[in-house]
């Protein structure tokens, strides 16, 4: 079969079996969109603006586990799609961006719309190509799906000049079943010795814990996680990343950890003994200060890539290799182990464990007259019977969406950790429901991040795509507020906006249902009215209690044990147990 | 500690500016840095001078393996090894200064392979130690100017550094 460049891109994605690319045209990809608009095999997603390409094609990548697929212009389509790729590199999501690029003959001379998109993204993508001959388009997408989806997955450019796909030039077109690259070899199972020396220290720990982070998701590791922790008994922590991949309604699961973690999973993190941790990556927001972070404790660390590893704290047993084989291993291992684990310890670490429970760190003033933001996420719980997927954007209604919606699957809980990215929610939201008509899509966000990429809306109604915004409207960026009001003596400095628009009236304007809500009398059966409607998009606008915090917070430079609550209980004390 | 990584790329296009990229963004210090093609058409060979702890070379090590284009490294720390760098200076030789100037050369196993009524260029080879010394025996004034390649390495008896 003989094509042209433009075909061959085309037809590569459909031999990759891609079902969607979100895109938005220009001068550099015209060939492109003419290949586009002479085959539907491959479904194209005209977006707003390129941010909102790549975070829809990010949701579709995290809801599915399949690679998300963008296609913009070069120059200024080109760098409006960069926070989106650094978005999707922060939490190691797989997606392959084509960008246009112009001519080779006058790459390198400031032709119009060139921009060095391969120097510009090379700090955040995993891998990124500029494609010098038609004949080598095939061959280069394989490789950036195979680079994209395999190890730690993240995204992967593929820049290309427009000669290249030019419509007269036609060559022999094959799309290679499989790429090997002998530089790169993802890790696959882990050291025998080292699973042997994990399997020691879990059977001898007396206050265990397991800390799982998003490579469990990423992974697809959650059924092999939840059979390891239910064989061992011990209690699971989770990093926002991770939430979901073990069920958080099961009785073994403590929270969140980190700075916006329960006071239940910061404390047994920072009195334990022994931490596995699976797919996690240590980050800032989850050791606090590190010369602080779990003192007693020995750490096992699984991780597919080595450089996570021991890179902020050192750890004692690395593994390296895929989470569902490794887990694997240290399950048969554990059960055929001559001795067994200690009941009386667990018992006592159990009870311990409780106690910390009980201060019900995450109760909030049910009483409040004001909408109590927190509140509304019970509601949405409720109302979508915990089976729904949420995104989110960022600020304090993700942490409340995180801490008040106790995921039970993995690939549920959508939004950006790593990055934070605000803008992310809306855009992700519709690349959900995309990938899943007939689930409940909702995105939950906050009056300042949803402005970031309203224009999606409009996307929303051409591809039908029935999601529900939740925008916690507290007239303040939240966040940046509650650190304003700790830590700067309440100067709330440009965290507040005069002029937020009317909500209503703007989803109406876009060709959806906007509803007020102002009582909290009124939110669940918003809620309810909003899921009832099918085949509409809902923007529910939540004003919100304005001054609420979140809590608990562990506050720069402090350690797990010390914890700002919300109802303070007196000083945590070091060594509770001894 | 100083370390010298070795280090076997695919001859991309771009594939330098990944480690240098690399480095500027984890703010790795490079002390020197050479590439040049190998036997090997399609893989280019860098020799990378840096410093750091142990747990930052460790990092280093990790990162650099990372990038797609990198297909094999070595940290010549860790094995006997033997390196060397090329300097070339040029100095000013007063007429009474030129016997002695010679005989620092000689000891030192450099080469004058340029002579002026007023000049020398020196060639010597050694490790980046060796010629740190000869730097500090000449006379500062008398230097018009340096060149040093970076060192390069290789590791001693049969095993080597290839796919
Ligand atoms: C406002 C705000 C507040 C936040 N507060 C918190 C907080 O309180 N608590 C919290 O936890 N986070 C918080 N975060 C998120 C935080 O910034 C990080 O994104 C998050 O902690 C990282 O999660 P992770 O460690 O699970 O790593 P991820 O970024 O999910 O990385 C996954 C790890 O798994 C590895 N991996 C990937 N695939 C595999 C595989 N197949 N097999 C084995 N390993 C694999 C990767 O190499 C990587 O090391 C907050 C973010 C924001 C924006
Ligand atoms: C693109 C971007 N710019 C700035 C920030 C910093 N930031 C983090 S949270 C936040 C405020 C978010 O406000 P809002 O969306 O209203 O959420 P709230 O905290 O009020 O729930 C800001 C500005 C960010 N994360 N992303
Ligand atoms: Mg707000």
């Amino acid at each position: 079969m003989e094509l042209n460049g433009a075909q061959i891109v085309i037809q590569s994605l459909k031999d990759e079996g891609v079902e969607y690319i979100f895109g938005y045209p220009g001068g550099a990809v015209l060939h492109l969109y003419d290949a586009i608009f002479q085959q539907d095999d491959v479904k194209h997603i005209l977006v707003r603006h390129e941010q909102g390409a790549t975070h829809a094609a990010d949701g579709y990548a995290r809801s599915t586990g399949k690679p998300g697929v963008v296609l913009v212009t070069s120059g200024p389509g080109a760098t409006n799609a960069v926070t989106g790729i650094a978005t999707a590199y922060m939490d190691s999501i797989p997606m392959v961006v084509i960008s246009g690029q112009v001519p080779s003959s006058v790459i390198g001379s400031d032709a119009f719309q060139e921009v060095d998109m391969v120097g510009i993204t090379r700090p955040c993508v995993k891998h990124n190509f500029l494609v010098s001959d038609v004949t080598k388009i095939a061959e280069t997408i394989k490789k950036a799906f195979y680079v994209a989806t395999t190890g730690r997955p993240g995204p992967v450019v593929i820049d290309i000049p427009k000669d290249i796909t030019a419509p007269d030039v036609k060559v022999p077109y094959h799309y290679p079943k499989k790429v090997e690259m002998r530089s790169y070899q993802p890790a696959t199972t882990g050291n025998k010795a080292q699973i042997k020396k994990a399997i020691e220290l879990l059977l001898t720990a007396q206050r265990p814990v397991i800390y799982s982070g998003g490579g469990v998701v990423l992974g697809n590791g959650s059924q092999e996680l939840i059979e390891l922790a239910h064989l061992l008994g011990y209690p699971v922590t989770q990093t926002l990343m991770g939430l979901g991949a073990f069920p958080s309604t099961d009785k073994q699961f403590i929270g969140m950890l980190g700075m916006h973690g329960t006071y239940e999973a910061n404390m047994t993190m920072h009195e334990s003994d022994l931490i596995l941790a699976i797919g996690a990556r240590f980050d800032d927001r989850v050791t606090g200060k590190l010369d602080l972070f779990c003192p007693y404790a020995k750490i096992i660390h699984v991780d597919i890539d080595p450089a996570s590893i021991s890179k902020t704290v050192k750890v004692d047993v690395p593994i390296v290799g895929e989470v569902k084989l490794v887990i694997r291993q240290l399950f048969e291992g554990l059960k055929d182990a001559k001795y067994k684990i200690d009941k009386k310890a667990a018992e006592t670490w159990w009870q311990q464990i409780n106690q910390w429970r009980s201060i019900q760190c995450l109760e909030f003033d049910r009483q409040s007259i004001a909408i109590k933001p927190q509140y509304v996420i019970e509601q949405l719980y409720q109302v979508t019977r915990g089976d729904a997927f949420v995104t989110s954007d960022v600020g304090q209604h993700q942490m409340w969406a995180a801490q008040y919606y106790p995921f039970d699957k993995p690939r549920r809980w959508i939004n950006s950790g790593g990055l934070g990215t605000m803008g992310f929610g809306l855009p992700a939201a519709i690349g959900v429901k995309l990938a899943h008509p007939n689930a409940d899509v909702a995105c939950v966000t906050g009056d300042a991040s949803i402005q970031m990429c309203i224009q999606e809306l409009s996307t929303a109604l051409q591809y039908k795509t029935p999601i529900k915004i939740i925008n916690l409207n507290n007239s303040y960026m939240g966040m940046v507020r509650q650190w304003q009001e700790f830590s700067y003596e309440s100067r709330y400095s440009h965290s507040y906006m005069e002029t937020i628009p009317d909500f209503v009236k703007l989803a109406e304007a876009y060709g959806h249902v906007g509803i007020r809500i102002d009582k909290p009398e009124d939110v669940r059966a918003a809620l309810e009215q909003a899921f009832a409607m099918k085949d509409r998009t809902v923007f529910l606008d939540i004003l919100t209690d304005r001054t609420e915090n979140v809590y608990p917070m562990i506050e720069t430079g402090k350690s797990h044990h010390d914890m700002k609550l919300r109802v303070a209980i007196g000083t945590t004390t070091d060594r509770e147990l001894s | 500690m100083r370390h010298i990584i070795a280090i076997l790329m695919e001859n991309e296009a771009g594939a330098l500016s990944r480690v240098a990229g690399l480095f500027s963004a984890r703010g790795y210090n490079i002390e020197s840095l050479t590439v040049a093609p190998t036997e090997d058409a399609s893989l280019s060979r860098m020799t990378l001078v840096t410093r750091g702890s142990e747990d930052v070379i460790e990092q280093i090590i990790k990162q650099l393996n990372k990038l797609i284009d990198v297909v094999k490294l070595i940290d010549l720390e860790e094995v006997v090894h033997i390196e060397r760098e090329l300097m070339l200076v040029k100095i000013k030789t007063a007429d009474k200064m030129r016997d002695e100037l010679r005989s620092v050369v000689d000891i030192f196993r450099g080469k004058i392979i340029d002579v002026t009524p007023a000049s020398y260029v020196i060639e010597m080879t050694g490790t980046s130690d060796k010629l740190d010394a000869f730097i500090a025996t000449v006379d500062k004034n008398s230097i018009i100017e340096v060149v040093r390649s970076g060192a390069t390495g290789i590791s001693r008896g049969e095993k080597g550094l290839h796919l």
